[in-house]
């Protein structure tokens, strides 16, 4: 059965161009650039210096903290710089720069292509290693995955759900993993199936990708525990608290975490980092990329090295026109746009696109004709036509009453809007004044 | 020079001026069979209505306000389309003038403009008109398709007005004069395909069904409001029909004669006058549904459905604030 | 005749009732106020800012009212400044303090022309939003976003976009140093400073923390945190490469030296006002 989640949801052009791209090497730039903190919480403590030499998977920088995330050299080469330098929206980070030399890998990491199967270790090993490899949620919120397989005490897990689900328009990253790394991605969901001591996986994949369907379906006619469920593409189908409702039918409560209605959703990437960081001992240097748009001259999925610049790929897929007006990291429902193109690659980027004004083109607002898509829209249930009104009066209390801090900022409003109200950003302000009355 | 804009990048090609549009192609089925049955007359009111309610908008806009002229976003063009639907094809131009001014004006302008007014502006117009000129805005012309340029006025009772009729001389009078009255009722093909005495936009049920279904093609409105509207006239008037075996309740008549379709269809699902909650949209259906069978039946007026939606309409704001969505996450258990 | 006299009567009757259970519930519902507080509310702007702290003039009156003398010198509302507290004061047999007339002061520079846009800006005008999104047009991380959120929380319409330079000024008789667009400015450009003698101070009208090289890339007017002034005044600290100017310096003293020797341009001073300046 096709499932999917009751309230709201929108239905935005696809735009899968690279669908049917095989992923390729993106290759090794020249120099990159890996940021110190690419995950929500503490940044890592850098443990190398200017002039050490790394190889690929060397540890430049351990965990401060249990919210916190292991970084790796994602190449082999020389530490040429640690310094403050501006990531994509120009705000300086802490960074590691590396020159590459070569591409030598620590000797422990298995760059064999045999799908390892047995799970020899034992959950406390399991999790040591997976917080060893700096694994966090590559789905895009970047929470260090160690901390969402721990259950606090008191609770108790019934589904683990593997995300597989792609709803922002142009990303193919997971729909071509899924495909290409299926087995690797089933014995991954085995892996934390056991860590969470349950049988009960389900990967999630919407219609719109039935190749990858077929194929994870028939590897998990092979395993136990693990199996899959059909979505309906919608957007956002994709988010944590939709993918619950479709699949379980239970409701995250406001303010509560997937955990406490017996679920832990983890993207397809995060589990394929788990497979490779348990069984082969490599921790997470890599991802899948997107390159694509409009404005893009050859659209490629690429497995890209952290810390490569983005123009380094841009350049690859036939580089900036005189058109492109946007530069996206991510989906252009929720990415942000990018001013600096030397930015890195980092574990949370799944898409880069190029997007011309034709395609982002923002019109000018008109007044609102209470034609109520923004209320069908929304899949929380609010009403952001209200909050739009409250936010531009000012009126605190109110926004938080009609639940304004549920938003999950997914952009479905302002999509629809025919008056173009920027109605998601309305919401953002609100939640900025609301987080601002609360801290007095 | 990139760009930095927030999310999201991309937008729904559904802007007010398609949707406005949309309505306005909608509602062109209707008005060629206007035309085809009443002639030059129809042409000329629709037109002047249309055009009367541009203008008024424009003088309010520009010489009132001194904003930027709204009327490129349609919506004056459907208020005086929907405006002259609701007239007969004999009016005086001049009223349709005032009408025109009443509806963009009174109804809307003065509300603050599109999205703002209470009411909708089309059923203002009508029922002032109504009440201020009641010979001339009962004054039915007979449909003709022979004679385009023929303005000789032959009037004709709409078939509402038959029933009322019927209703105020059934004690009185005998079984023949009521015998009479029911053969002057045309037949359902009559009625569907809208060669009968009534207001110009009216009387097609076919026209008026096929611009709907192109409004929710283009997801313009949502079936809701249509839907519980007519169901609830139907239910209604079925089960009196059952209960009194009185030829006055005839259900299929109902939904096909007078304003119902046009009201369901165009009037009733008007953004700025209905609820946006589709709970809400339900409920104010249902509600003007109700209203309509008792103004037929219980009122002095053979017809219901302006005064109908007008009340409904001032329980918008009401039923928006006590029906909305559930927040996920919250209520159920 | 009798309809008459019966209707006097009953409508008689019927408002001594009324009358009575007026009385009664005036008597059962009656709320013991404090007459100072309306009084003191009557000095007070009126404004309801905030600024002092309460949450409108009301609850600032009440404060008042129940104050003793200590407390008291804990009450301030810098809209209605040193007259009005002095008025409340007297109302309440109290001895004012004087504070030192203040106004807010925008601490970047960062006009069109000393820092050009570098990007388009296409997203609703909220400082807060496009300080998320990126740093802004200006690619400086710390300065001014040039959209406006001050002018529009400011209640005295004491602030306004300059149409040439693209950043906000201060209406110094229009300034109540409410603080509200120090609370709103997502990057805290303002700064609540006593106007000074004669209305002369001297800032820094730079926030930039980036190295001198990297700041002046993007901005002509950038602090570059060189030492200079830190020389010429031991009491100015040069921190994160950036000098703060303190309210204790004294502008008639150290300010058109200071001026002459920032090397980019970031230390300001008002001019001197030629008339008595305030009271």
């Amino acid at each position: 059965m096709i499932k999917t989640f009751s309230i709201g949801g929108i239905h935005p052009d696809k735009h899968k161009i690279t669908a049917h791209n095989p992923i390729i090497d993106a290759g090794l730039p020249e120099y990159v650039y890996i940021p110190i903190k690419q995950h929500i919480g503490t940044p890592a403590k850098i443990l190398v210096k200017q002039g050490d030499k790394v190889k690929v998977g060397t540890l430049l920088a351990d965990s401060d903290g249990i919210v916190s995330a292991d970084i790796h050299s994602s190449v082999s080469g020389e530490v040429v710089k640690i310094d403050n330098i501006p990531d994509a929206f120009g705000y300086d980070e802490k960074m590691i720069v590396i020159k590459v030399e070569g591409d030598e890998f620590e000797a422990s990491i298995d760059t064999s292509s045999d799908i390892v199967k047995d799970i020899p270790f034992s959950v406390d090993e399991i999790i040591q290693k997976i917080r060893e490899s700096g694994i966090v949620g590559m789905g895009g919120a970047g929470f260090p995955t160690p901390v969402k397989t721990t259950i606090p005490e008191g609770k108790k897990v019934d589904f683990l759900i593997v995300n597989g689900i792609e709803c922002e328009p142009w990303l193919t990253a997971d729909d071509r993993l899924m495909i290409e790394k299926a087995e690797e991605i089933v014995v991954g969901a085995k892996i934390l199936n056991k860590i969470l001591g349950i049988q009960n996986a389900i990967v999630a994949i919407d219609e719109n990708k039935p190749e990858a369907i077929e194929v994870v379906r028939n590897i998990t006619r092979r395993y136990v525990g693990v199996n899959v469920c059909e979505c309906q593409t919608k957007y956002p189908q994709g988010g944590e608290k939709q993918l619950i409702s479709a699949i379980t039918g239970r409701e995250v409560p406001s303010g509560k975490l997937p955990i406490d209605v017996g679920c832990v959703v983890q993207n397809v990437g995060t589990v394929f980092a788990v497979y490779e960081a348990v069984l082969k001992n490599k921790p997470l240097f890599e991802r899948i990329v997107t390159v694509s748009g409009d404005d893009c001259a050859q659209p490629q999925n690429f497995r890209v090295r952290l810390g490569t610049p983005a123009s380094f790929l841009i350049d690859k897929c036939g580089g900036l026109t005189q058109k492109t007006a946007e530069v996206i990291f991510g989906g252009p429902m929720m990415g942000h746009t990018v001013i600096n193109l030397q930015a890195p690659i980092t574990k949370l980027t799944s898409g880069v696109l190029l997007l011309s004004e034709k395609e982002t083109h923002r019109p000018d607002m008109m007044d609102c004709i209470r034609c109520g898509k923004c209320v069908d829209a929304c899949p929380i249930g609010l009403r952001p036509f209200l909050i739009g009104v409250y936010t531009r009066n000012n009126m605190i209390d109110e926004l938080k009453d009609i639940h304004t801090m549920d938003c999950i900022e997914c952009g479905s409003c302002a999509y629809i809007c025919p008056a173009r109200i920027p109605l998601l950003d309305y919401c953002k302000l609100g939640k900025i004044e609301i987080r601002k009355k609360q801290k007095g | 020079m990139l760009k930095v804009a927030t999310a999201p990048h991309m937008f729904s090609p559904l802007d007010t001026k398609r949707l406005m549009r949309d309505v306005v192609i909608a509602l062109m089925p209707a008005a060629v069979v206007a035309v085809f049955f009443f002639g030059l007359n129809a042409l000329t009111v629709i037109l002047t209505s249309v055009a009367a309610c541009v203008m008024w908008e424009y003088l309010f806009v520009h010489y009132l306000l001194k904003q930027k002229s709204t009327i490129n976003n349609y919506s004056a063009i459907i208020t005086g389309m929907l405006l002259a639907f609701n007239l007969p094809a004999t009016m005086p131009l001049w009223m349709v003038l005032i009408g025109a001014f009443m509806a963009i004006v009174v109804a809307k302008m003065a509300f603050g403009g599109l999205g703002k007014n209470i009411f909708n502006p089309a059923l203002v117009g009508r029922v002032f008109l109504f009440i201020s000129f009641p010979v001339q805005m009962t004054m039915w012309m007979k449909p003709n398709w022979h004679d385009f340029f023929n303005t000789d006025v032959q009037t004709a009772a709409t078939t509402l007005g038959i029933l009322k009729h019927l209703d105020a001389s059934s004690s009185a009078t005998s079984l023949t004069h009521e015998v009479e009255a029911v053969h002057d009722i045309p037949n359902y093909l009559q009625m569907f395909v809208g060669y009968t005495g009534g207001s110009l936009g009216e009387v097609s049920a076919l026209a008026l069904l096929v611009g709907g279904a192109y409004l929710l093609l283009r997801r313009v409105i949502t079936w809701h409001v249509p839907f519980y509207y007519l169901a609830t006239m139907l239910i209604l008037t079925s089960a009196m029909w059952l209960l009194t075996d009185d030829v006055r309740y005839e259900p299929l008549t109902h939904l096909l004669s007078g304003g119902l379709m046009l009201g369901a269809i165009f009037m009733a699902t008007d953004y700025a006058t209905s609820p946006m909650s589709v709970k809400g949209k339900i409920i104010f259906a249902i509600g003007c549904g109700l209203l309509t069978f008792i103004i037929r039946f219980y009122s002095a007026y053979p017809e219901g459905v302006s005064f109908a939606i007008l009340i409904m309409n001032a329980f918008v704001p009401l039923i928006d604030k006590f029906y909305y969505p559930r927040v996920y996450g919250t209520g159920r258990k | 005749m009798d309809i008459i006299v019966s209707d006097i009567i009953a409508l008689g009757i019927i408002a001594f009732l009324s009358a009575l259970i007026l009385y009664f519930v005036s008597q059962k519902f009656h709320v013991e106020e404090n007459p100072k507080v309306e009084e003191i509310e009557q000095i007070l702007p009126g404004a309801n800012c905030g600024a002092c702290g309460k949450a409108g003039c009301y609850n600032f009156a009440e404060a008042c009212a129940k104050a003793n003398a200590k407390s008291f010198k804990t009450l301030y509302c810098p809209v209605g400044g040193a007259s009005t507290m002095k008025k409340v004061a007297d109302a309440l047999g109290f001895k004012a303090e004087v504070k030192e007339e203040t106004v807010a002061v925008l601490k970047c520079n960062g006009t069109c022309e000393n820092a050009p846009a570098k990007i388009f800006y296409d997203a609703p005008v909220s400082c807060r939003l496009a300080h998320q999104i990126s740093v802004g047009q200006t690619g400086c991380p710390d300065g001014c976003l040039r959209l406006g959120d001050c002018v529009s929380v400011c209640k005295f319409g004491a602030l306004s976009i300059h149409p040439q330079t693209g950043i906000p000024v201060v209406d110094e008789n229009k300034c109540t140093s409410c603080g509200a667009c120090v609370k709103m400015c997502p990057r805290g450009l303002f700064e609540i400073r006593p106007k000074g003698k004669n209305g002369q101070r001297v800032y820094v009208a730079c926030s930039n923390k980036q190295k001198g090289a990297v700041a002046r890339k993007n901005c002509k007017v950038a602090c570059i945190g060189c030492m200079k002034c830190a020389k010429i005044c031991t009491q100015i600290k040069v921190e994160n490469n950036l000098s703060y100017i303190p309210v204790s310096v004294d502008a008639e003293e150290f300010g058109s030296e200071l001026v002459k020797n920032c090397p980019t341009g970031a230390i300001v001073m008002t001019e001197a006002k030629k008339e008595k300046g305030h009271d």
